[in-house]
């Protein structure tokens, strides 16, 4: 299908003030991911799948500019003893990083994969990205593939003993940072990964992620609340028998976030729970936009996703289970919810299923409603005070969210942001 | 201790009168119960005293010990002294028991400008009261009300009310939904509050939880208005002949 000649020209314009980085082993793919780009065209607001959330700002070629957000608040994860992988404005820090050895884990920094030889990644570079695209498009997926500035090579052989820790730290106000993150979890494996701060000005981030029969990975990340950033990020896993993915992402502020999860489950009792917690005020937008296919036998899928909006704040939930035929057995459950401080806040949400097997259990719900007086009455008249009753009953309607962190520091770590959050609002 | 003066009360949102002109007072000590029909405004009563929304007092007064209550928000009323049991105790998914009854504590403490509760002095306090309960650890907990029975949430309503020690404890239909056995654990409960500084107003529909919670005095409620007050006895007629030659000899 031809590119709308609008939609090819804005593609043309991004592009053209871009260039494919140095040849080396990822050259081919970041050719085919071009090749990809402008097939499809960068998306446009008259795409269905852009309908809640203007793309411009994200596929314009210059980057708004957005302002560094400086407080006294305690850096995030700072008593979880972690390695930790510093990225400033998108280029890797090994300053402020620690040492990239550890056991049972291997990490090479992505322009060094081709020299050293990495043949998982160089063969898993772009390939999940590639087949994240049906039935629907991902073009700034694509384009983050091709352009990818940076970035870390993640090989997990055993079980590893503290988090990785990738930290995004927003140092220049018209900053415009691509990132791409390659990530296999050998059979029987298992680690924990971290990510957290604002990143950039305008940040494109790709994780592709590749668990192996038995292999678990635990992703816990904490988007910065630096007002006027932008960030569009999609996150590809693949995951084989038996195997485990537990996500989680925390948004507290920022202009616009997009935020994909596309999801493969291939082998038979494999389990993918991804979830989200998300705070915003005033010109705040927040898109959750999840694709989960079975694809085997007894997998079970989750997604709960929860969102607080005041003052004009617009959360979008895009969430769809698509169930392959033959993949008998499967759990499916899925639940946006949101919370409106007021009435000019919105949310917007479109829950799916497809479903071509005869024997599974799929549910999904979404809501959207306010404070539930009863219940904050009932506080009241217990002698807590209305502003931290209606603090309480926010952050119990996020629990369900959060509580799908199962390691219970860095739940308490998030609870805290949480908390700091609403402390600081009126 | 309570001070009620010909308080009028209507609906917010609709022309109706509710509360027509009562007039109550509870002294320190004593244990005052109201009894009458539905739709009398017995509920109505205790959400007044207490600053639920969706009511507008026309006419009238509410002091407790000389403040005027219908000038505070809930919470001010609360830490005044107020405490309002209430007939169907609210779920708050994800607010834990134990959190939400701390909070509570130290925010009134607060409000009173006393010094907040040590966590290990909190738990002392909340484990000795749950005991007399039958109040398991399990059910400490869970969160407030989320998946209790009609009796653990009425023993609920009744720890909060011991760990908090209101000075008017305010009692709506505690009685209804509990079985003879939860009836007695939760009339020893408000018994073992019973204290020459404490007043309570005991709402019930049944003659019943009067057999455990011994009143001084006994109200009758119809239509807005207090009708006939006096003593035990007036409880046990009603239990025997219904309310109908009551209101009749009033009217």
């Amino acid at each position: 299908m031809a590119v709308p000649e609008q939609k090819q020209s804005a593609t043309e314009a991004r592009l053209s003030a871009m260039e494919l980085p140095e040849p080396g082993c990822t050259r081919a793919a970041r050719e085919a991911a071009l090749a990809r780009v402008c097939e499809m065209g960068l998306p446009s607001r008259r795409d269905e799948y852009w309908k809640y959330t203007r793309p411009d700002t994200l596929v314009d070629p210059v980057a708004l500019p957005a302002a560094v957000f400086q407080n006294d608040e305690k850096p995030l994860f700072d008593g979880v003893d972690r390695l930790k992988i510093v990225f400033v404005d998108g280029v890797f820090d090994p300053d402020q990083s620690d040492d990239l050895s550890l056991e049972g884990v291997r990490i090479d920094r992505l322009e060094d994969i081709c020299c050293k030889d990495i043949h998982w990644a160089k063969d898993l570079y772009g390939v999940l990205e590639a087949r994240g695209h049906n039935p629907v498009p991902r073009p700034l997926a694509a384009l983050n593939t091709a352009f990818a500035s940076d970035g870390v090579a993640i090989h997990i052989t055993q079980k590893v003993s503290k988090p990785i820790s990738l930290i995004y730290r927003h140092a220049s106000e018209s900053s415009d940072a691509i990132l791409h993150h390659v990530v296999r979890v050998e059979e029987g494996a298992e680690a924990t990964i971290l990510e957290n701060g604002p990143a950039a000005s305008r940040f494109n981030k790709c994780m592709e992620i590749d668990i192996a029969d038995g292999g678990t990975l635990h992703h816990v990340r904490a988007q910065g609340r630096d007002h006027e950033r932008r960030a569009v990020t999609h996150m590809f896993t693949r995951l084989g028998r038996e195997s485990v993915y537990k996500s989680f992402t925390l948004t507290v502020n920022g202009v616009l976030t997009r935020n994909e999860q596309v999801i493969e489950l291939t082998g038979d009792d494999a389990v993918a729970h991804v979830a989200g917690a998300c705070v915003g005020d005033g010109d705040f937008h927040h898109d959750d936009t999840v694709f989960i296919t079975h694809d085997a036998v007894n997998c079970e899928s989750r997604q709960v996703f929860k969102k607080v909006l005041r003052n004009g704040a617009v959360g979008v939930f895009q969430g769809k289970i698509l169930v392959k035929e033959g993949a008998q057995k499967t759990d499916g459950y899925q639940i946006s919810q949101s919370l409106l401080l007021d009435d000019d806040s919105q949310f917007l949400a479109k829950p799916e299923l497809e479903i071509y097997a005869d024997d599974v259990a799929c549910s999904h719900g979404s809501t959207s409603g306010a404070i539930d007086e009863t219940a904050l009455f009932y506080m009241r008249s217990r002698g807590v005070p209305e502003k931290q009753a209606t603090d309480l009953l926010t952050l119990a309607f996020l629990a369900e969210a959060v509580e799908e962190i199962e390691d219970e520091a860095l739940a308490g770590d998030i609870v805290d942001r949480l908390d700091g959050w609403l402390s600081r609002r009126a | 201790m309570l001070e009620i003066k010909n308080l009028h009360v209507k609906l917010e949102e609709e022309e109706k009168q509710i509360l027509k002109g009562v007039d109550l007072t509870v002294e320190a000590g004593k244990v005052h119960a109201i009894m009458g029909p539905n739709g009398s405004g017995k509920s109505t009563l205790s959400y007044v005293l207490s600053g639920r929304d969706g009511y507008e007092v026309t006419e009238g007064s509410a002091t407790l010990d000389g403040e005027d209550l219908l000038e505070l928000e809930p919470e001010e009323r609360a830490a005044l002294g107020v405490f309002l049991a209430f007939q169907y105790p609210v779920e708050i998914p994800g607010v834990g028991n134990m959190t939400f009854l701390r909070t509570a504590v130290n925010a009134q403490r607060k409000a009173r400008g006393e010094d907040e509760l040590s966590a290990s002095d909190f738990l002392k306090l909340v484990r000795e009261r749950a005991k007399a309960l039958k109040i398991d650890a399990d059910m400490l907990k869970r969160p407030v009300n989320v998946g209790f029975s009609g009796g653990e949430k009425k023993r609920n309503e009744i720890l909060q009310m011991a760990v908090l020690e209101p000075k008017m404890c305010i009692l709506d239909e505690t009685d209804s939904g509990l079985d003879v056995d939860a009836m007695k654990l939760v009339a020893e409960g408000v018994n073992a509050l019973r204290d020459e500084g404490r007043g309570f107003l005991v709402i019930t529909h049944y003659q019943r939880l009067l057999d455990h919670i011994k009143p001084d005095v006994v109200h009758i409620m119809a239509d807005g208005r207090i009708v006939k007050s006096g003593g035990p006895e007036l409880a046990l007629e009603v239990e025997h002949n219904g309310y109908g030659d009551i209101l009749a000899e009033v009217q």
